[in-house]
C-alpha cells in the first residue's frame, strides 16, 4: 500500500498506541493481541494524528532527530504501518 | 514438582478473566470443565479489582472478560471502567446474548476496547442448535451494534463436523455483517469438546477443503477483513505452542479464585493451583506450584528431551498429552515423533464411524449445569 502525499496520516482509531512502563517500550493494541515498537517507531506514530501529512512528518523528525536523510526509512515503515491497519488517512 | 529454575521468568502479559460459568447457551465444546457445575462461588467486585491491579502491576495488558458468558456479571461495567483506568486493553469475549445498545454503550463509555461475538454457524437453524438456544438473529444484531458503536467487530465462529461445510457462507456472512476480524476456530478438544469429540471431529477431507476455502478468501477480503485461523492440531504433525509456553505469558483466573496457567488446566491432576484468595497474584506466578510445574525444559521427558524442535513447541499441550496418554509429561500425542501418536488416528477414525450413527445413537453432550453433574459423577 502507497501513503498518499497529499492526505493527513492518522492513527487507528481501533488501535491502541501506549506507553508500557514493564516492558519500557511504547506498543500497539488491537483485538487480542500487541505489537512491541521500537523507539524510532513509535516517535513516528505518534506524529501520525491526523494533522500531518508524510512530507510533514518526515521533516519534524529530521529535525528532532537533527538527522537528513530518514524520507526512505519513515516512508517503508508508514506503508507495512497502513498495510496492518495500524494508521489511515481518510 | 516437575524442575524448574526460577531464573528469567517473565511477567504475564495476557489476563484470562473468567467471570462466571454461568451462561445461557449450551454450545457442546465449551471450554469450561466438565465438573463446573460444582464450582458455584464466584469472586466478588473487590476481589476482581485487586486481581486486576496486581496483574497489570506485573505487565499484564492484553485482558480478557470471559466465562461462561460475562454478560451475567452485574459489575461488568465496573470491572471494564476499572480495568481502562490501569492501562489494560479489555477484550470482551461474548455471545451476544442479551447484549443491548444501551449496555454497549455503557460498556463503551467505561473503556472497553473491544466486543467479540461468538456465531455457531451461518444459518438459524444450525446455530440454536448447536447453541442450545434461539440467539441467531439477536447475535447478528449486537454484531451490527458492536461495528455501530465503533469498537472493532471480531466474530468467532468455532468450526467443527455439523457447520464445517458451511464455511463458504460463514465467511460471506462475516463480511456482509462488516467484521474487522474473523477468527475461525477449529475446536480444541478439551472439556466438553472432548466429551463430544466423536461427534464433532471433521474429516481429514473436509479440514482441507473448509481450509482452502478460507485461506482464497484471506486474499479476497485483504485489507477489510482479517482472518486468523485456528489451526486443527489432530491434522497437523508437530504440536502447537500451547500458552506461548507454560508460565511465560498467559494467567487464566477462573471464576472461583482459582489461577490456572491455561484454561483447561483444572483437568491436570496433582498440580494444586492455588486461589487469589489465599496468594497475590505477584506469588501465584512466581512461587506456586502449579506456575512452576511444566515452566522451562527440565521437566521433559523423551522424546522431546533430546528434540531439537523442544524450544520451539514446548513439547505441545500438556492438557492434550493427558487427556489422551493418561501421563501428562508425555509429548503431545498430535507430534509424529511421539510413540503415542497413534492414538490420534484412532480417534480420527473413531468419530468418522460415529459419523454413521443416529443422533438418538449417539447424541451431543450439551453443556448444561444438568449434564455437568450428571458426568462429574466418578
Amino acid at each position: 500500500m502507497i501513503i498518499n502525499p497529499n492526505q493527513h496520516i492518522k492513527f487507528s482509531s481501533t488501535h491502541r498506541l501506549q506507553w508500557e512502563e514493564a516492558q519500557q517500550k511504547h506498543v500497539i493494541l488491537y483485538p487480542e493481541g500487541m505489537v512491541e515498537l521500537n523507539q524510532s517507531s513509535a516517535e513516528i506514530l505518534k506524529l501520525c494524528d491526523g494533522t500531518r501529512t508524510l512530507a510533514e512528518i518526515i521533516s519534524e523528525l529530521e529535525q528532532k532527530f537533527a538527522t537528513p536523510g530518514l524520507t526512505n526509512d519513515i516512508t517503508a515503515f508508514l506503508e507495512v504501518a497502513l498495510q496492518n491497519g495500524w494508521i489511515n488517512q481518510n | 514438582m516437575a524442575g524448574s529454575t526460577k531464573t528469567n521468568i517473565t511477567p504475564p502479559r495476557w489476563l484470562l478473566a473468567e467471570l462466571t460459568y454461568a451462561c445461557p447457551l449450551q454450545c457442546p465444546y465449551c471450554s469450561n470443565p466438565i465438573d463446573y457445575a460444582n464450582y458455584q462461588s464466584e469472586l466478588d467486585t473487590e476481589d476482581w479489582k485487586r486481581i486486576l491491579s496486581q496483574a497489570r502491576k506485573m505487565g499484564a495488558v492484553q485482558l480478557g472478560f470471559s466465562g461462561g458468558e460475562p454478560l451475567t456479571r452485574k459489575d461488568l461495567t465496573e470491572l471494564v471502567k476499572h480495568a481502562r483506568e490501569l492501562g489494560y486493553y479489555s477484550n470482551l469475549i461474548t455471545s451476544g446474548y442479551g447484549l443491548t445498545e444501551e449496555k454497549i454503550i455503557q460498556l463503551k463509555e467505561a473503556g472497553l476496547d473491544h466486543i467479540q461475538v461468538s456465531i455457531q454457524a451461518s444459518t438459524q437453524e444450525l446455530n440454536d442448535h448447536i447453541a442450545g438456544t434461539a440467539s441467531f438473529e439477536h447475535k447478528k444484531q449486537v454484531a451490527h451494534l458492536v461495528k455501530k458503536h465503533g469498537y472493532p467487530m471480531v466474530l468467532c465462529v468455532v468450526i467443527h463436523r455439523e457447520n464445517i461445510h458451511q464455511m463458504p457462507e460463514i465467511l460471506a456472512m462475516a463480511e456482509e455483517l462488516g467484521a474487522d476480524y474473523l477468527e475461525l476456530a477449529n475446536t480444541q478438544y478439551y472439556g466438553w469438546a472432548h466429551a463430544n469429540r466423536d461427534l464433532l471431529l471433521p474429516t481429514s477431507e473436509q479440514f482441507k477443503q473448509a481450509e482452502v476455502i478460507a485461506q482464497a478468501y484471506k486474499e479476497k477480503v485483504a485489507g477489510k477483513m482479517k482472518i486468523y485461523y485456528v489451526v486443527p492440531d489432530f491434522y497437523e504433525d508437530r504440536p502447537k505452542a500451547c500458552m506461548n509456553g507454560w508460565g511465560t505469558t498467559f494467567l487464566t483466573i477462573a471464576p472461583d479464585g482459582v489461577a490456572l496457567p491455561c484454561h483447561s488446566a483444572r483437568e491436570l491432576p496433582g498440580l494444586d493451583c492455588p486461589n487469589v484468595k489465599d496468594y497475590s497474584i505477584e506469588e501465584i506466578w512466581h512461587e506456586s506450584k502449579a506456575f512452576n510445574f511444566f515452566r522451562g525444559l527440565e521437566w521433559m521427558k523423551e522424546p522431546c528431551r533430546s528434540c531439537d524442535e523442544k524450544e520451539k513447541d514446548f513439547g505441545g499441550c500438556r492438557c492434550q498429552a493427558y487427556l489422551l496418554t493418561g501421563d501428562m509429561y508425555n509429548a503431545d500425542p498430535v507430534c509424529s515423533k511421539s510413540p503415542d501418536h497413534a492414538v490420534i488416528q484412532q480417534a480420527i477414525d473413531s468419530a468418522k464411524a460415529s459419523a454413521a450413527l443416529s443422533a438418538v445413537e449417539k447424541p451431543l453432550i450439551f453443556r448444561n449445569s444438568k449434564n455437568s453433574r450428571l458426568m462429574a459423577k466418578p
